[in-house]
């Protein structure tokens, strides 16, 4: 029943991007979420799309993946379209009954912001694609390593993320297995009205919780005889690497941004 | 109650790049008030299996028919729970499905949903408790405060309290120590001997095949491809080899046993008992000859 998520998912393969340090990746993530603001008219929208369809193909991940992350945010895009056509007011008019008038203003900005959106979801699935959940922790983490200054607890930080990343599968497997089991003691979780839906909840939430604590318990003191102090003086098993590719990457990114502030209007 | 498999086959995250298919025209009939055991290596799609018996899975293809019901790939299936309340699964580690203040509450919540009153649950609850070899003071605990083994079986007696007519049973002594393992299946034994309830074991102790089925149907890499009665079925250590299964200990002994004695026993023995009469008929006739 949970099988069919996908997001988050890691894709492990051999490409260009699935090679490339992760701080590189995240880097040029970030900037690129910033650049897409400088995009404001037909031939910069089109350069950013164009763009990230490149880095699409050379990352050789089926669009399958990329189209399911954008489920999630379908309706914000279809939502944030819709309020473009219908209020923004300006150029000449397109169609016209009753009260609702529609300009070609409108189109272009709904269409713009969908390109931004779609754009962003495929940019960022690309980075949880093509990297490892270890891999973006780690990379996090070193990136972050400044923070440390000002106390922030950076590895602390990392920690968590990994071992929440870690365990997302494992409770998934475990929702099913516990739902089939409550299912099977005659529970009903998706039929009948709301409110007996909500107290089938409390059969799948209990054990779930039981199970994650004890998971915890475990895994804390496996950790612990095994001599986990924090970060302090721990040395790493996965070296980062980062290789001419990687600043090639952020260069490449550099001159987009560079190209989009020339062209925007 | 029969449970009919015609050309089943399963594909778990169907329509997706991870797509996996675990089941392949399995095809096989489980006649009512049988002792059915099932028997595969690991990942040869057991689990995935059993959870058709009650309809927690639909086909992909082909259809089960449960009794009079049937369910089929491509069909909407309502109602379930007529299903679901004759053929009661024990899945593997069922401890980890209890999650109810009281035992006493947590055996009567299978018998609640499925319209059972309050009164009759509770009813079940105290007796049940008592066949699981529990005695009747912890019906007032937490689940959460018994050991493993306890929990095991206070959730055995959860699906029992059902009153299926079928009992399907996923590794249900795994983890247990042996004693506690032979108390649950001789358990289950009797009641498949006294109420006649159709009993489906899926194991990986061939003991425990060998001793309690009266059938046994062997998965392989998601096909059924063996179906006998236990003497027959471990007779053949090779065919069983090639589906990377071993005939029970106790079979294996006998087979050392011919070596020795350089010829073979008339028949294949299942339990120690059996085997024990076997040999000491063999020398008796043996002194006689002499
Ligand atoms: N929830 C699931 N998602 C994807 N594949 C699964 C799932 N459950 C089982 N499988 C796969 O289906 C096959 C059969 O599994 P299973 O029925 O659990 O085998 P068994 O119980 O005989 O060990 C295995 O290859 C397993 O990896
Ligand atoms: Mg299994």
């Amino acid at each position: 029943m949970m099988e069919k998520m996908i997001f988050g998912r890691f894709l492990p393969g051999d490409s260009p991007i699935h090679k490339l340090d992760p701080r590189s990746k995240l880097i040029f993530v970030f900037a690129f979420i910033v650049i897409v603001f400088l995009a404001n008219n037909v031939v910069t929208y089109a350069m950013l799309l164009t763009f990230t369809l490149l880095i699409v193909l050379v990352s050789r991940i089926r669009l399958y993946f990329l189209i399911n992350g954008l489920k999630p945010v379908l309706f914000l895009m279809v939502f944030t379209f819709l309020i473009h056509i219908f209020m923004t007011k300006g150029g000449a008019e397109v169609f016209h009954w009753k009260s609702i008038t529609i300009y070609e203003d409108g189109i272009r900005q709904g269409i713009f912001i969908s390109t931004r959106f779609l754009v962003l979801v495929f940019m960022t699935s690309i980075l949880t694609l093509t990297t490892s959940p270890i891999s973006i922790t780690d990379g996090i983490e070193v990136l972050l390593n400044p923070l440390k200054k000002i106390k922030v607890p950076v590895h602390e930080l990392a920690l968590m993320m990994s071992i929440s990343l870690r365990f997302i599968p494992t409770l998934m497997d475990e929702t099913d297995k516990i739902m089939k089991a409550q299912m099977a003691r005659g529970s009903d979780l998706s039929s009948g009205p709301i409110g007996e839906r909500i107290k089938a909840v409390v059969p799948l939430l209990v054990p779930l919780f039981v199970s994650a604590f004890k998971r915890a318990e475990d895994l804390a003191t496996a950790m612990e005889v095994r001599g986990y102090r924090g970060g302090e003086g721990r040395t790493r098993y996965r070296q980062l690497k980062w290789d001419m590719s990687d600043t090639f990457a952020l260069v490449l990114l550099a001159v987009m941004a560079i190209i989009l502030f020339y062209y925007r209007g | 109650m029969d449970i009919k498999l015609q050309q089943v086959s399963y594909a778990y995250a169907q329509g997706t790049p991870f797509e996996k298919r675990a089941l392949f025209d399995v095809d096989f009939t489980i006649p009512s008030g049988t002792y059915q055991a099932i028997i595969g290596h690991t990942g040869s799609g057991k689990s995935t299996i059993l959870q058709h018996f009650n309809a927690l899975l639909k086909p992909t293809t082909g259809e089960v028919h449960i009794g009079n019901r049937i369910v089929a790939a491509g069909k909407k299936a309502r109602d379930l729970k007529a299903v679901r309340q004759k053929v009661g699964i024990v899945f593997q580690f069922p401890e980890h499905q209890l999650f109810e203040e009281t035992v006493l509450k947590d055996i009567m919540f299978g018998p609640l949903n499925f319209g059972v009153a309050v009164q009759e649950a509770e009813l079940r609850a105290r007796k049940l408790v008592n066949l699981v070899g529990l005695p009747a003071e912890v019906l007032e605990k937490s689940p959460f405060d018994l050991s493993g083994g306890q929990m095991r079986r206070v959730a055995i007696a959860g699906v029992l309290a059902m009153e299926p007519e079928v009992i399907v049973l996923d590794e249900p002594t795994a983890g247990l120590d042996p004693r506690g393992q032979k108390e649950i299946m001789d358990m289950f034994y009797e009641l498949h001997k006294k109420r006649g309830l159709t009993t489906i074991l899926v194991t990986h102790s061939m003991e425990d095949a060998a001793r309690y089925a009266d059938n046994i149907i062997i998965m392989h890499e998601g096909k059924n491809v063996l179906s006998g009665a236990p003497h027959e079925i471990f007779r053949d250590t090779e065919t069983l080899n090639s589906f990377r299964l071993e005939p029970p200990r106790i079979v294996r002994f006998q087979q050392k046993v011919e070596q020795l004695m350089n010829k073979p026993l008339s028949k294949v023995c299942l339990t120690e008992e059996e085997l024990a009469a076997e040999i000491a008929r063999e020398l008796r006739e043996e002194r006689a000859e002499q």
